[in-house]
């Protein structure tokens, strides 16, 4: 955490807001709009997970206070609902922009701080790699040993199951051939420096 | 036997949820005289006043009273709805049971009988009422403007382009005031002069507008259509008639000093126009600066006039005037912003406040327009701008809003980004205030196009570090604490009513705030009008505006003096004061106290036990009284009286309040 009490020191040098143009471009969208309403925060259904509220978020970026806001498990926790950019009074694409601080961090090395965030998301890929869809069953077991969080949320697992909104057999997709193909490119991408998934 | 009417209203909520009215009808009922008694919802509406006109006829009423809000809202409403049934007007009385007891009342116990006493009251003096009938004044087709800023200037051409004379007075050496002093104005960015010079000259060359520049109000005598003003016109050291303008006389003067156009930020002469599109273009001298008056020689301004126009024995004359209407439009003055000894105002160079930022952006400013430091006339690479100092404040500044610095300073910071592409602006701000036409969109696109960088917080302290100017303040957004370095403040001052203005409202007999902003007669409906009948407001002496509302302000001012002065004739109230010659023994007492100068002395002769006996008594110059009262309170003898609140009326009223023969309306 960076420490709060200590004065935040603004150079007022020439130099240009860097973090903020990077953030903007890869958004494609003007954070520097923002005028702090909490709209988004207020939406936003995982607001109760984060760190920073993502009215923070915003506020860190046009700071320019990159370390902070690509350290924070704000931008993992955000499950990119898109609640926040339908609703911006000022057309921020909000969701957008934790997208591209989620790429800035993983090019950074920034870790999400709760490790458990990385195992979701690897499981979910994993899972769409092997049938070119997300099979839930199968994303909850790899999630549960992967985290070793083994016995939490077995009741709402087998709630689910047997209501039917769990399914026992994995879909498979017409199309995938074409999703591993996805993956091959990015791997491939990713051995010329780009993002690994 | 007089037959009384009573009309109850409601008020919606606003009377009957405190006052039970039913009951003060009920009471009513009782009261001698009292034929006819009605509720209404709202009395003032359309069915309500046509009740009163129906029971006016059926009825036969003589009298009639309504019980509802202040005599100040609707009197005159109701006194035309009774004329309108036949009735003299002034048969009319009002009992004011809104503001004078719902309105301030919560308890309906306590609140009811209270009604009712007021009900009463306003019975007993309507059973002494008079016919009265209304006078007329000639009205005096000329306006006076005090002050041409912009809002005098819009004015001032409005009379004049509907055919009225006016005479327009500054007490600076040019017309233009504040608004000559701006570079560009929000949000349109257009330049302040470009658009107001044409408008200063059309003023000075209207056919029906006479300038007086470098002149004073000295006195304001008189009332609606008739005043008579004096105007102090200050030595200018120069013979208008003569001089050319040509400036050799500015140019060769060997004295300068800081100039007040320019907010200290360039110099003078001794003899100067304030700035090269002054109107009048005539130098004026300053005599506490120039040589000749402080050593008896120098003159060389004189030596150098070809049109020989240099005075240097003038004086100041007074001149009267007779208006029939007044505009004033006299501007505002600046908070000290010295005041805050945590930002270093007066102690670090470039700490400087808006106007003088104005001056040092503005292209024929002393910098020609180059934003640079003060102290070493180095650009600066940044600049932080600073709102609310002296504003929302009530520790060391005033309480209200200023309204226009948000707007000015977002303005600057885009200025200043414009004309530095590599430097930064940063805006300290605690609300950021843009109620206007395409103003928060300005303020949108300083953050994104220009890169304005806002930060929430007040600074707390502006200091110095290794050369460069630190605000330390919370960035209230992010919670923590922040400390920003700057090579230029720029302070934004609360905008406060001229030094002068309680001096300005006296001399005039207007009423001001706690702050010295003038009144207007209702902040909501009547926004242009003063508390004295023929003077009007305009411009940021009313109280803080920007340019947009200002010049709306102005011609709605001008559109009231327009309608007063399209009359040859208006009608006068009848509730002045009169004498009663018999009573009155002559000691005029009353004169004196007359703040009207209405009272005179007259001799009257009369017969007593057969001999003709001349005395002296007071008399009433009916167009001059305004219906004070000063001198009834003054009169030994109970001879002068006003009309409609005689002492005989007022005394009936007590009367029927302490009278304990009356059925006291108590919660039964």
């Amino acid at each position: 955490m960076p420490n709060l009490k200590s004065p935040l020191l603004v150079s007022g040098g020439p130099e240009k807001r860097v973090f903020l143009g990077e953030v903007d471009a890869m958004a494609a969208t003007h954070v520097a709009a923002c005028y702090q309403c909490g709209k988004c925060s207020g939406g936003c259904p995982l607001s109760f997970a984060m760190d920073y509220q993502p009215r923070q978020i915003m506020r860190l970026v046009q700071m320019g206070l990159a370390d902070e806001a690509l350290a924070s498990n704000t931008i993992w926790v955000c499950a990119t609902c898109y609640t926040c950019t339908s609703r911006c009074p000022r057309d921020i694409d909000i969701a957008g922009v934790m997208d591209a601080l989620r790429f800035m961090a993983r090019r950074r090395g920034f870790r999400p701080g709760d490790r458990n965030v990385g195992v979701f998301h690897r499981s979910f890929l994993n899972g769409v790699k092997r049938f070119g869809r997300s099979h839930e069953l199968m994303l909850f077991v790899e999630y549960k040993l992967g985290t070793m969080r083994l016995t939490e949320d077995l009741p709402l697992g087998a709630k689910m199951l047997a209501k039917n909104k769990m399914a026992i057999l994995p879909e498979i997709t017409k199309g995938r051939a074409e999703i591993a193909a996805l993956f091959r490119e990015s791997a491939r991408g990713a051995e010329k420096g780009g993002d690994k998934l | 036997m007089k037959r009384v009417g009573v009309f109850l209203c409601w008020c919606g909520s606003n009377i009957a949820g405190t006052v039970d009215v039913g009951k003060v009808a009920e009471q009513a009922r009782r009261l001698p005289g009292v034929v006819h008694v009605e509720e209404n919802k709202y009395t003032c509406s359309e069915p309500g006043q046509a009740a009163i006109v129906k029971a006016i006829k059926d009825q036969r009423l003589d009298r009639v009273v309504v019980a509802s809000c202040s005599p100040r809202l609707h009197e005159a409403t109701f006194r035309r709805t009774v004329e309108s049934a036949g009735l003299n007007p002034y048969f009319f009385e009002m009992a004011n049971v809104r503001e004078h007891c719902s309105w301030i009342h919560t308890d309906k116990e306590t609140a009811t009988p209270k009604a009712f006493d007021l009900v009463r009251m306003a019975v007993a003096k309507a059973l002494r009422n008079e016919a009265l009938t209304r006078g007329s004044i000639t009205i005096e087709k000329r306006a006076l403007v005090i002050g041409a800023g912009i809002a005098g200037i819009q004015a001032a051409l409005d009379i004049a382009d509907a055919g009225h004379e006016v005479i327009l007075l500054e007490r600076e050496p040019t017309i233009g005031g504040r608004m000559a002093q701006l570079d560009k104005t929000f949000p349109t960015l257009d330049c302040s002069q470009c658009i107001l010079t044409p408008k200063m000259v059309d003023a000075a060359k209207h056919p029906n507008i006479t300038l007086y520049t470098w002149s004073e109000l000295e006195k304001v005598a008189g009332y609606i259509g008739n005043f008579t003003v004096t105007i102090r016109r200050k030595a200018r050291g120069v013979d208008e008639t003569l001089c050319t303008g040509c400036g050799v006389c500015q140019s060769k003067c060997p004295v300068k000093v800081p100039s007040e156009f320019d907010e200290g930020m360039g110099m003078r002469k001794a003899i100067y126009s304030p700035f090269p599109q002054a109107v009048p273009n005539r130098p004026v001298m300053d005599r506490a600066n120039c040589t000749f008056f402080k050593t008896g020689k120098c003159k060389i301004c004189e030596r150098f006039c070809e049109a020989k126009a240099i005075r240097f024995d003038q004086e100041d004359s007074l001149i009267e005037v007779k208006v029939g209407a007044i505009v004033t439009a006299t501007g505002f003055d600046l908070f000290k912003v010295e005041k805050y000894g945590e930002y270093g105002y007066g102690l670090y160079p470039d700490v400087i406040n808006s106007l003088q930022f104005e001056r040092l952006v503005n292209a024929s400013g002393p910098t020609d327009g180059k934003i640079k430091k003060p102290s070493d006339h180095e650009i600066p690479k940044s600049v932080a701008f600073v709102l609310c100092v002296g504003s929302r404040d009530e520790q060391k500044g005033t309480t209200y809003c200023s309204r226009a610095c948000c707007m000015y300073s977002i303005k600057h910071a885009i200025q200043f980004r414009d004309k530095v592409k590599d430097g930064r602006a940063y805006v300290f701000y605690m609300d950021i205030r843009t109620p206007g036409k395409s103003y928060e969109e300005f303020y949108k696109r300083a953050a994104v196009d220009y890169g304005v960088e806002f930060i929430r917080g007040r600074p707390s302290k502006i200091f110095s570090r290794n050369g460069k100017l630190v605000l330390k303040a919370e960035d209230t957004l992010l919670g923590r604490p922040i400390e920003v370095e700057v090579e230029m403040v720029v302070l934004a001052p609360a905008m406060l009513a001229r030094n002068d203005a309680a001096k300005i409202a006296q001399t005039m007999s207007i009423s001001y705030d706690g702050y010295g902003f003038l009144n207007e007669a209702h902040p909501k409906l009547r926004p242009v009008e003063t508390n004295t009948a023929g003077i009007f407001l305009a411009g940021v002496c009313q109280g803080p505006k920007d340019i947009p509302d200002t010049v709306a302000q102005a011609s709605a001012a001008a559109s009231k003096v327009i309608g007063l002065l399209s009359h040859e004739q208006m009608a006068t109230e009848p509730m002045i004061a009169r004498v009663s010659e018999a009573l009155c023994s002559g000691c005029l007492w009353c004169k004196p106290i007359c703040p009207y100068q209405a009272i005179e002395a007259k001799t009257i002769t009369e017969k007593i036990q057969g001999k003709v006996v001349s005395r002296e008594v007071a008399a009433v110059n009916s167009g001059l009284c305004q219906g004070c009262g000063a001198c009834t309170v003054a009169c030994r003898d109970g001879a002068m009286n006003i009309s409609g609140f005689t002492n005989d009326q007022l005394l009936a009223e007590v009367d029927e309040l302490l009278g304990a023969s009356r059925p006291a309306c108590a919660a039964e």
